[in-house]
């Protein structure tokens, strides 16, 4: 799956002046805590996420996301558009929720990239 | 020129329930797949080709198809194409004894053809539906510009393999490169980073830098994301919890890499605690910004091969954390 068909699906909005269409999503993690995202990621997904601050950049980034998308129509700070654009990391805007974000692309066969807690 | 969405599979929607999918799966299984996406037709087609005109007597086209031992050609006017003549077609004129007839008598019109500036997936797709072992390629100006076999498409993923494995040679090169050029005891870089307290714009510009540094010294990508997660934790503690902010600094060397935190202040009184996963003394002006979890320093933990803390109280912290590099030859012969 590219990062086109992700867009189309979540029915979101590019934020960056110039994003690479091309690029394939492995698959998705949703979080708000970035220490979750930097303990159970897997790279070359794409991140669903509330926040919008700057962090959430640079955390996709050391952690190898391809892609971040806002939900429920959130903006992101200037700041963090200006960061994301430098670094080449695709920021969506969608108007769903996790929940429902989170559902549209597995069911479109988009893999869960999350990692399980050990079992003890 | 997107392809339209097709239906996963039961195996892609389920194939991988249950089995945690590990960074090299990621990196590794894909990449072929990723090469069907990437290549284009165009690179990896033959150009060319022998073509009948219309007007050609088939007992000529005959005479090109023997002399070049194929079994069919493209019949082209005007350098577009107008249809495919086989010796199957020749076969049905010499069942009519009409061998004096034209290409463009029997020539097969409806020709299923693939776009020069597609990915080679779609090529694959073609053959597989369309049951054919040959395509004649196709420009944007609908001008016949070659010829594509699920021959060349393994040729051309195999040369693009090949290229893959001679740039991961350099980058590996590069990485010994400066290691092995100078001689020493022991030869260590240093990278060092000054980190401001409550500087949360730039936070996490250091790991960038360091992630980036690592990748042009060709670490393994393991290796490097194991790093940058930990460095990025230890880059904003120093950010939140610290009074003055602090210096991170990363010593790489062959066989390991050194990654420290030292702060001037305010000292954590009981370290045992910070060790345990939830406890937090974040403010909610940090929770707000998704850290502040209490996970910090068990992410840091479950990154690098040794973690060490050093604190008092009053005087500031100092934080050790190191990942030993496996010999690379070792590696190497593992995978084998």
């Amino acid at each position: 799956m590219n990062l086109k068909d992700i867009i189309e699906l979540v029915e979101g909005t590019p934020l960056n002046p110039e994003v690479d269409l091309t690029v394939k999503i492995r698959g998705g993690i949703g979080a708000d805590l970035m220490s979750d995202v930097l303990a159970a990621s897997q790279p070359k997904a794409v991140l669903l996420t509330g926040l919008t601050n700057p962090q959430v950049v640079r955390t996709a980034q050391i952690a190898e996301f391809r892609a971040i998308i806002f939900v429920r129509g959130k903006q992101p700070q200037a700041e963090t558009l200006a960061i994301a654009t430098q670094e080449n990391m695709p920021l969506i805007s969608s108007p769903y929720g996790m929940f429902e974000l989170c559902g549209r692309l597995r069911q479109a066969g988009l893999p869960s990239f999350e990692a399980n807690v050990p079992s003890r | 020129m997107c392809p339209p969405a097709r239906t996963p599979t039961e195996q892609e929607v389920h194939g991988r329930r249950g089995r945690p999918i590990t960074d090299q799966d990621a990196h590794e299984i894909n990449r072929v797949e990723e090469l069907s996406y990437d290549l284009k037709i165009r690179e990896v087609m033959v150009a060319g080709l022998k073509t009948a005109s219309p007007e050609m007597p088939l007992s000529e086209v005959l005479e090109i198809l023997r002399i070049n031992r194929i079994s069919g050609v493209p019949v082209v006017k005007d350098e577009r194409l107008m249809g495919v003549l086989s010796l199957e077609d020749i076969v049905r004129a010499l069942q009519k004894n009409d061998l004096a007839a034209t290409a463009g008598q029997y020539m097969t019109r409806d020709v299923v053809t693939v776009a020069s500036y597609d990915s080679i997936v779609k090529a694959i797709r073609t053959f597989t539906e369309k049951k054919l072992g040959r395509l004649p390629v196709i420009d944007e100006e609908q001008k016949l510009v070659g010829i594509i076999t699920k021959g060349d498409i393994t040729r051309g993923i195999l040369v693009a393999l090949q290229k893959d494995y001679k740039a991961e040679e350099v980058r590996r090169y590069r990485a010994s490169h400066l290691f092995e050029d100078i001689i020493s005891e022991r030869t260590t870089l240093v990278l060092r980073y000054t980190i401001k307290a409550g500087d949360f714009t730039h936070g996490g510009k250091a790991s960038s830098d360091v992630k980036r540094a690592l990748i042009r010294l060709g670490a393994d990508p393991q290796i490097t994301r194991r790093c940058c997660i930990a460095i990025y934790e230890a880059e904003m503690n120093l950010i939140i919890h610290t009074t003055d902010g602090g210096i991170l600094k990363l010593e790489v060397e062959p066989h390991r890499i050194t990654m420290s935190a030292t702060d001037e202040g305010p000292g954590i009184a009981d370290i045992e605690k910070v060790f345990q996963p939830g406890y937090s003394t974040a403010t909610e002006h940090v929770r707000e910004m998704g850290f502040g979890a209490g996970m910090g320093l068990v992410n840091m933990k479950r990154c690098v091969d040794e973690i060490k803390m050093e604190s008092t109280v009053g005087e500031g912290t100092k934080l050790v954390m190191r990942i030993y590099v496996p010999d690379q030859t070792v590696g190497v012969s593992r995978d084998g």
